[in-house]
């Protein structure tokens, strides 16, 4: 009873609640690296050094008018957020943030469950908030975000095949579906996969930002052309619900890559006994610090590099990173063979 | 490179999309009706006048020197440009000499206005193909150029700096070192932007071959500075028909190949470094003297009409007068509007272009709403 419900449902409970004050305080991370790759202060306002800028926006949010347009289709309009915020957070199920670890005389591992198709549920729930973009998009019954929706659509195929084919030969690597066990295979080869299969690593990292509509890939929300783009016509706490999912997404991508990638849990050169003092750091610091390393890459490109054309993404997407995809297969497969 | 979708294969319609008056990309309140083609421009209309304030009309009741004020008031980024072809004009009706050192100080005015125009342009053309920290670097440059024109004549945006017959005050002292230390500044910024844009791929994809017009082209249109000289038509007023002490410096006018937005993005780039070049000239030679030249206390030129052109940042900015040579007042001012003139270039620089190309061509010809509508 204790391990087969309590347990797991304390765990949702904490973790729901630990992503969404992290997702919170990342809007204000974003701010303030922003502003400091700038030369600005960002939020200095609310609380010793912005700090409490995150619960100043949530209040203002939730005190905003929520508007549905006239001509929208309210039940759709209303779905869509939900559409995109819950397939963010439901993700984080099957993310291994350590080993199992002993607390108060139980054995409790630090995942919520361990699937033995782990990574086809990532890459399978990942790419349904995309649905919620475009039926966002679709149901506002207004031009901009329908431009936005069509974009969104064209970026979905590009990339998802790309990513999907580069997880492929990961699999291959690595000889099991389930994240736990991808990390366990890291720690057996004793080097992190990012090493093993590099460019897997760089076209997912490049696929995970278009996943997120991350610059330089957030053409479905190009303020400058778009005014916003899918969330053109949202308000108030429906709008808070994109913003909630984008942030929120941005952290899937990260621990879903320092699993896959950055071995997970496992300290650096995990296969190098010499660095065993390493291991004094708790297994969890290691995989939190790793996804706060990816999470600033993402926000330092955003502050760098111009917007992409949604074209010019398929282009990328069809023909440079899927041909790579499918040769990255062939040279693991034939690779795998011959060893 | 455009793929033709022969129309009768699918049932498709266009698309009209309201683009403005209200829309952050805009650079203000203009307003473009496109017809869509998924997102591929099939035609577009401009629509101007949002801004309309009727300063041509205004001018004919106020007095030569009131109208200093207005013409601030038409390119507000560049303002010192625009009270420097409107002084020059009157001064051209009026036969007034200007002392050399006032036509050097209004040389040094208008370039450091020249690279505080094109921050600005810069910075929002940057922004609009999406890479915002430009913009931050850009204005944090222009702030410095504010700050130097607050010190010579109080105002940051509005200057009316200069009067009739020259200049309303002298440089205050110290001022032209802070004027050669700030040049030493944008010289280092400058590869800083160049470091974030120019060899960037991305920006590449985004600037190369959007957008191009060939000379012919370009002058047919009626295109003038540096979206004119991106098309290697080598036209410029500072070296063509030289006014204040233009023709006393050395400068090269850079001029593009192929005319799309990346070579109109290098001629403004190289134009920073033209500028800074000049106001060093400018600094090192300035000579002594009177600072107006022989103006009546009552300004009232004679009877006649002139016109007369300057470079502004945006480009060729003409002023024609017509005085009755009876009232203080002009019988008639209009204005040739360098961003109304290239304004009419963009609906045939966006044809066929799609949506995400249309705000990078809007940035690219580098138009400000306040001097298209006046």
């Amino acid at each position: 009873m204790v391990d087969t419900l309590v347990i797991p449902l304390l765990k949702i409970v904490i973790l729901l609640n630990a992503i969404l004050i992290a997702v919170t305080y990342m809007v204000l991370l974003e701010r303030k690296v922003i502003a400091w790759v700038q030369s600005r202060l960002g939020p200095m306002r609310v609380g010793p050094y912005g700090a409490l800028q995150p619960i100043a926006d949530a209040i203002k949010l939730m005190a905003k008018e929520d508007i549905t347009p006239t001509r929208a289709d309210r039940w759709v309009f209303t779905a869509a957020p939900i559409v995109v915020l819950v397939p963010a957070l439901i993700v984080f199920a099957v993310i291994p943030f350590g080993p199992e670890v002993e607390l108060f005389g139980r054995s409790v591992p630090l995942y919520i469950t361990d699937i033995n198709v782990g990574l086809l549920y990532v890459v399978a729930i990942a790419s349904l908030g995309v649905y919620g973009i475009i039926l966002a998009g679709w149901a506002s019954n207004s031009k901009y975000p329908l431009l936005a929706s069509l974009r969104a659509t064209a970026q979905l195929i590009s990339y998802e095949v790309a990513v999907t084919m580069i997880l492929v030969s990961l699999v291959l690597t690595a000889g099991t579906l389930s994240m736990v066990g991808i990390v366990e295979a890291q720690r057996d080869a004793g080097l992190w996969f990012a090493f093993v299969q590099p460019v897997a690593f760089v076209v997912f990292f490049i696929g995970g930002m278009a996943e997120t509509n991350r610059a330089p890939f957030d053409m479905p929300e190009a303020e400058q052309e778009l005014t916003g783009g899918f969330h053109t016509e949202y308000s108030g706490m429906r709008f808070a619900l994109f913003f909630l999912a984008e942030y929120a997404n941005m952290i899937v991508i990260s621990t879903v890559a320092t699993t896959l990638f950055l071995g997970g849990w496992l300290r650096p050169f995990p296969g190098v006994a010499a660095l065993g003092f390493l291991d004094l750091v708790p297994a969890w610091i290691w995989f939190l610090f790793k996804t706060f390393v990816f999470l600033y890459v993402f926000l330092w490109i955003r502050a760098t590099l111009p917007r992409y054309r949604y074209d010019q993404l398929m282009r990328l997407g069809w023909k440079v990173l899927i041909p790579i995809g499918i040769g990255n297969i062939v040279v693991t497969g034939v690779v795998k063979v011959l060893l | 490179m455009q793929v033709e979708v022969p129309s009768s294969m699918f049932d498709t319609s266009e698309l009209v999309l309201n683009m403005g008056p209200q829309h952050p990309s805009t650079h203000g309140v203009l307003r473009i009706v496109l017809r869509l083609d998924g997102e591929r421009v099939v035609d577009s209309d401009i629509v101007v006048g949002y801004l309309h304030r009727g300063i041509e009309k205004l001018s004919e009741n106020r007095d030569w020197t009131q109208i200093i004020l207005l013409t601030d008031r038409m390119d507000y980024v560049a303002a010192a440009s625009t009270n420097l072809v409107y002084c020059e004009t009157v001064e051209k009706l009026m036969s007034v000499e200007v002392p050399r050192r006032a036509r050097y100080v209004r040389t040094i005015l208008a370039e450091l206005q020249r690279i505080a125009s094109h921050c600005l342009w810069l910075g929002t053309h940057a922004m609009d193909i999406g890479a915002m920290t430009v913009f931050l670097y850009a204005f944090r440059e222009r702030e410095l150029i504010l700050d130097l024109f607050e010190e010579y004549c109080g105002a940051r945006l509005t200057y009316t700096a200069l009067r009739i017959g020259g200049l309303p005050l002298d440089i205050p002292p110290g001022w032209d070192t802070k004027v050669l230390s700030f040049c030493d500044i944008m010289d280092s910024k400058l590869g800083e932007y160049e470091t974030l844009l120019t060899h960037n791929r991305i920006w590449l994809d985004r600037t190369k071959d959007i957008g191009v017009i060939d000379g012919p082209d370009a002058i047919g249109l009626g295109l003038c500075g540096p979206t004119l000289r991106g098309s290697a038509v080598p036209r410029d007023v500072r070296k063509d028909e030289p006014y204040a002490a233009y023709d006393e410096f050395e400068f090269d006018v850079p001029i593009g190949v192929k005319g799309d937005t990346y070579d109109r993005y290098l001629v403004r780039l190289e134009e920073f470094r033209q500028s800074l070049r000049i106001i060093r000239q400018a600094i090192d030679g300035l000579p002594e003297g009177p600072i107006v030249g022989k103006v009546p206390r009552l300004i009232k030129p004679p009877a006649g009409e002139t016109y007369h052109v300057n470079e502004s940042p945006k480009g060729e900015i003409g002023f024609f007068i017509a005085s009755d040579g009876r009232s203080t007042n002009p019988y008639r001012l209009r204005v040739r509007p360098p961003s109304l003139c290239n304004l009419q270039g963009l609906r045939r620089l966006i044809r066929g272009h799609l949506v995400a190309d249309v705000v990078a061509l809007i940035g690219s010809i580098d138009i400000v709403l306040g001097e298209v509508d006046r």
